[in-house]
């Protein structure tokens, strides 16, 4: 069996999909389950029978303690439903619970996996290493393989008509570990979250100070996007941290990533890896962010930005 | 007083180190070090500024600095002895140079064990090399004490510790009491201090233990034959775009042409 992981949430998310079709490629006639954990995970549970997997749900807050409940608790979910396999996404909860899940039930884990293939009766998991420099395939020698994989690195699995499924409750555990949240300070930030965004515009320290980011919000804005920051343009203040892309910052799979005054060091390069269509607007024709865009454009970003956000306010109106 | 804090410092290739000029090695499965510099991962320079504000504000008793590796670990440990932290000890590896994790972790935690009396451990999120993130958590479990995932600060606070980390939907403040592992990510907080001219030469004439995977305890062939993880190969991406450059005088024609190629390629 191969159990994908989904924390918390209302309905089955883009990332669950991904997992499901994943774990679909990966589990060949093997059975395929969903396990959703959180306050509303009976309700996102319950999609997945569309997807012909079995649902399992945890609910409660665990978010309050850390990562310690979601181990525990999945711990004591994997002992009784025995997966081989368990894929969670690449995303900060998934990087922490991953090992531990890993070690607690004596598997083994894999990080940042962009892609995965069947070899005879191994999984050959594929991951960048050294900032995006190079991909690592990688085997695991024990049991259960648990895995983060990145957004972007499988086809959605289709939603096959609307039957939902018998969901099965799990306990949450583990919540007793002397690790206790006191406080929540949410991100000043409006609109569409950074990682689940179609569309990043993102500035780096090519624009010379924080006033451009102004633009670049109504360039995002006009485009249903989120902004994004180079470590640079962080380092400089001009952008909060939890905007930063990159390597050491978020690691992102948008649709369109639009890079503008960002020269593309490696660390930066490695956070949009999986980005499907990049373009760059900097005025050195030399600067590495064009070795992976499809369209650059060669200019001050001072001259073309007005003009950019322009006519994309045409489009939108017309 | 205080807590004995141990922080662990992994020398790395540089991470800085441009795409064009990095190889892998003909056994295809490690990169070239080449004449490419090793540093400390910056995360666990982070890492590294958070015991040493424990210290300054004196709820640190000692900070010890625990490198594994050859002679290339050496000099960062000479920095955090130089920024004074106050023992230095390096783990030679005997070999065990492949990166898995599970393995890493557990030669860590008996060198944790050794050391005694420990209460906090704080290491880098993740390692700017092989990326895997993982040792900091394998470690908890190792020791079997609770982690603190991706923090950003931390303060004393009565008999235990106030954290501030990253979260989901912005920062969250924990409370938590040692003994503790702690994950720490970068922020405009913890940048590595510079250390002071003089301290540099005196850290120069310090000690560093030196400890073998065997004076843990531990047999390195029988850990490499338990290793969970092994790496087939290594090999650098094809780049897959070719870039389209739109260029011209005017800045208006450029955007325009800019959109129209995007709706063509079917992205706006």
């Amino acid at each position: 069996m191969i159990l994908v992981v989904q924390w918390g949430g209302k309905a089955l998310s883009q990332a669950t999909a991904e997992l499901l079709g994943g774990a679909r490629q990966l589990a060949g006639d093997g059975a395929v389950a969903v396990v959703v954990l959180g306050p509303d995970a009976r309700e996102a549970a319950a999609e997945a029978g569309a997807y012909g997997a079995r649902a399992y749900a945890a609910g409660g807050d665990l978010e309050a303690y850390g990562g310690e409940a979601y181990v525990a608790t999945l711990a004591a979910a994997c002992e009784s439903l025995k997966p081989q396999v368990v894929l969670m996404p690449a995303d900060p909860r998934g990087r922490e619970v991953a090992p531990r899940l890993a070690a607690r039930l004596g598997g083994a884990a894999v990080t940042d996996v962009i892609e995965a293939r069947r070899d005879g009766d191994r999984i050959v998991w594929s991951r960048p290493v050294f900032g995006g420099k190079a991909i690592a395939d990688v085997v695991l020698r024990r049991s259960p393989q648990v895995a983060t994989v990145r957004p972007g690195s499988f086809p959605a699995a289709e939603r096959a008509g609307s039957s939902s499924v018998e969901v099965e409750a799990l306990t949450v555990t583990g919540t007793d570990r002397p690790l206790r949240r006191v406080e929540v300070r949410p991100a000043a930030e409006g609109g569409v979250r950074l990682e689940e965004a179609r569309i990043v515009v993102s500035g780096g320290r090519g624009l010379g100070g924080p006033e451009a980011f102004k633009d670049l919000e109504e360039l995002a804005r006009l485009l249903g996007g989120a902004v994004g920051a180079s470590l640079a343009a962080v380092d400089e203040g001009w952008a909060p941290p939890e905007r930063q892309v990159g390597q050491t910052g978020k690691i992102i799979a948008p649709d369109l990533y639009i890079a503008i005054g960002i020269s593309g060091a490696s660390q930066h390069l490695a956070g949009i890896a999986g980005a499907k269509t990049v373009v760059a607007i900097n005025k050195d024709p030399e600067a590495p962010i064009f070795e992976v865009a499809r369209l650059g454009v060669p200019m001050e970003y001072q001259k073309v930005l007005p003009h950019l956000i322009e006519e994309v306010r045409k489009l939108k109106a017309s | 007083m205080g807590w004995n804090v141990v922080v662990l410092l992994k020398p790395i290739l540089d991470p800085e180190l441009p795409a064009r000029k990095f190889r892998v090695a003909a056994d295809g499965r490690r990169p070239e070090r080449g004449d490419a510099p090793v540093v400390i991962n910056p995360f666990d320079q982070n890492a590294l500024e958070l015991a040493l504000q424990l210290k300054d504000k004196g709820a640190a008793a000692t900070v010890t600095a625990i490198s594994a590796g050859g002679a290339e670990a050496t000099d960062g440990l000479r920095k955090a002895l130089a920024l004074k932290a106050d023992r230095a000890v390096r783990v030679e590896l005997d070999g065990l140079d492949l990166p898995d994790a599970a393995t890493t972790a557990r030669v860590l935690a008996a060198a944790v064990r050794k050391v005694g009396d420990v209460d906090l451990v704080l290491a880098g999120r993740q390692a700017g090399d092989w990326d895997q993130g993982q040792v900091g958590y394998l470690l908890a479990e190792e020791l079997g004490w609770p982690c603190a995932a991706l923090v950003q600060q931390m303060e004393p606070a009565g008999d235990g510790l106030r954290l501030v980390r990253e979260a989901p939907a912005g920062r969250e403040v924990l409370e938590a009491r040692p003994p503790l592992v702690v994950t720490v990510t970068n922020d405009d907080s913890n940048v590595l201090r510079l250390p002071k001219v003089r301290d540099v030469m005196m850290a120069n004439r310090k000690p560093i233990d030196q400890w073998t995977v065997a004076d843990l305890g531990l047999d390195a062939a029988a850990l490499a034959d338990e290793a969970a993880s092994e790496v087939l190969a290594l090999r650098i991406p094809e780049r897959k775009t070719e870039c389209e450059m739109i260029e011209g005088d005017d800045p208006a024609a450029v955007a325009a042409t800019l959109v129209r190629r995007l709706r063509e390629l079917k992205v706006l």
